[in-house]
């Protein structure tokens, strides 16, 4: 693997599983210092001695614990130059007729709150970068921010309100003169941990699998690997005058209807 | 860096601006390039294209609204290297000036360059792109470049609008086609903002021109400073984002329009 991000350091939220530890493998291996967020210390812990990343428990909905989680970082590594917003979850979602409201408060807290939180202290952090304000934001979006699905109502909506904190962003970094860029992805299916337990549950998982594999007209997912390739690239100098961007990679879900 | 070795890459438009940036960048990263153009193969700046690029590049006079050229080219390659990994349907024209005086003339030369173009290439290079798609892993990759333009609505460019939005929905029409029949071939779109390129200086002069009231540099100052990150792009830029959807990093990446306008259209 090329070195593009040698010398930068990166902060991924929820780094511990599927598209997150994609992300800290992919950034490491060119050449980025990787911290990364999440609960899941034991995963964790095999992650960091694969990658030399370090990891930090903390949950990115709780405000109170971005300070501390920052300070920390800065002690560690004296600087951000990468961000990728990744966290988010869909459990106890559910449509519009049936969604139980704390369970649509939760899922805002994660997906939304969350992201407005890594995207506002990851900002603060680079812009004190010894030589100068600087840094990539990556937000983790979805498809879904584009094509609303009826049975994940909080889903789809935080995942297009990131979509408006990437952009509102991006805009105030530009008339401020921060030289931070502000990007999303919105990836298809990704065969994740979370993706291969929703299909398991369901009674017929073949059926299941099969119906999402069959959302792309590629007739597959995607590969947690796929969606780091396309972070690793906004994360790099190679992007530097992408911003406010929505990349969308679902293997053209969403560029149209298949016909008939 | 070393993404394409062995990948052939055929780019339109390839002498000068977004274009030769794009196979400068296709040649860094090992791939064998194949520069399409008006000019004739003796002609003076094309011999020094390719001795500047060295022997990885190759050229081949080609316009692009013309069917039985864009056959003979693809016959071509198919006889010289055998495959076709990505193509670039990058050559593109502007034509500028209100609806209710334009020559119809100037509205189909500009449908032609940046619209018809794709539909002719995507139509003769598929079979070869499908053969070599199938082998690799990241399959073939077509690239077509349109601009935000072909997203956003601008004063008195309405052909340039309609041919890159052409080209926008072209792009997602073949990338569901193709992938639905597992033809192992990636279809994408470009949309540079602005870029510090001859057509751009070409096209203010000739805004200058119409409007006595600004120069083509104040124009051009002017443009950086309404772009979000205070300046217009460098084809290298671009060429970036090409090369990345042409590498196998963009595996999963087809019927997607990537935006790279310094934030532009976010405002
Ligand atoms: N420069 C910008 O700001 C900008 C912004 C958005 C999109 N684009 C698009 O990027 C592409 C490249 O633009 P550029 O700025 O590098 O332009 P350019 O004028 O510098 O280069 C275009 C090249 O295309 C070639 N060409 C034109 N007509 C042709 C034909 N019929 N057959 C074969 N080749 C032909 C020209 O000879 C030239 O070498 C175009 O599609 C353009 O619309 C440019």
């Amino acid at each position: 693997m090329s070195k593009r991000l040698e010398g930068k350091v990166a902060l991924i939220t929820g780094g511990t599983s599927g598209i997150g530890a994609a992300a800290v493998r992919r950034l490491a291996s060119e050449g980025a210092k990787v911290a990364f967020t999440g609960s899941n210390a034991e995963a964790a812990a095999a992650l960091c001695a694969e990658t030399g990343a370090s990891f930090h428990p903390h949950r990115v909905q709780n405000a109170d614990a971005w300070p501390v989680l920052m300070e920390e970082l800065h002690k560690l590594y004296g600087r951000l130059d990468i961000a990728f917003a990744n966290a988010g979850m869909e459990a106890g979602d559910s449509n519009i007729e049936e969604i139980d409201v704390n369970n649509w408060n939760n899922i805002i807290a994660v997906n939304q709150t969350g992201v407005m939180l890594t995207v506002q202290h990851a900002m603060r952090a680079m812009k004190k970068n010894p030589e100068g304000s600087g840094g990539s934001i990556i937000v983790n979006s979805s498809m879904n921010a584009n094509r609303a699905m009826g049975n994940f109502l909080a889903y789809s909506v935080t995942k297009t309100a990131v979509c408006a904190i990437v952009k509102s962003s991006a805009i105030h970094c530009a008339l401020t003169g921060t030289k931070i860029r502000v990007n999303a992805v919105l990836p298809g299916v990704v065969e994740t941990a979370m993706i291969t337990n929703l299909i398991n549950q369901q009674e017929d998982p073949v059926a299941t699998r099969k119906a999402y594999e069959s959302m792309s007209p590629m007739r597959r997912m995607a590969k947690v690997e796929e969606i780091a390739g396309l972070v690793a690239f906004l994360a790099s100098d190679e992007a530097a005058f992408i911003s406010g961007a929505e990349y969308v990679i679902d293997g053209a879900t969403t560029a149209g209807t298949m016909g008939v | 860096m070393k993404r394409l070795e062995g990948r052939v890459a055929l780019v339109t438009g390839g002498l000068r601006g977004i274009g030769i940036a794009t196979v400068e960048r296709l040649l860094e990263e090992g791939a064998e390039v194949i520069i399409a153009d008006l000019k004739a193969p003796d002609d003076a700046d094309v011999q020094a294209v390719l001795k500047q690029l060295g022997q990885a590049s190759s050229y081949l006079q080609l316009n692009v609204t013309d069917e039985a050229q864009w056959e003979a080219a693809a016959a071509s390659v198919r006889r010289d290297f055998g495959r076709l990994d990505i193509l670039v349907n990058n050559a593109g024209i502007d034509g500028i000036g209100p609806v209710e005086t334009m020559p119809f003339e100037t509205w189909r030369r500009v449908m032609a360059v940046n619209s018809d173009a794709l539909f002719l290439g995507t139509k003769h290079c598929t079979v070869l792109m499908s053969e070599t798609g199938k082998k690799t892993r990241g399959g073939a990759s077509i690239i077509n470049i349109s601009s935000i333009m072909g997203i956003v609505g601008w004063i008195e460019a309405s052909p340039y609008n309609a041919s890159k939005g052409a080209a926008r929905l072209f792009t997602k029409a073949t990338a569901l086609e193709f992938a639905r029949k597992g033809m192992g071939i990636r279809v994408n779109s470009v949309h540079p903002g602005f870029v510090r390129t001859p057509l751009l200086q070409e096209g203010f002069d000739r805004a200058a021109e119409m409007n006595t009231a600004s120069t083509a540099q104040e124009l051009l100052s002017t443009l950086d400073q309404m772009t979000p990150l205070g300046r217009v792009a460098e084809p290298s830029e671009i060429a970036a984002t090409i090369a990345f959807l042409a590498s196998d990093d963009a595996s999963y990446m087809t019927g997607s329009e990537l935006v790279v306008d310094g934030g532009w259209t976010a405002q």
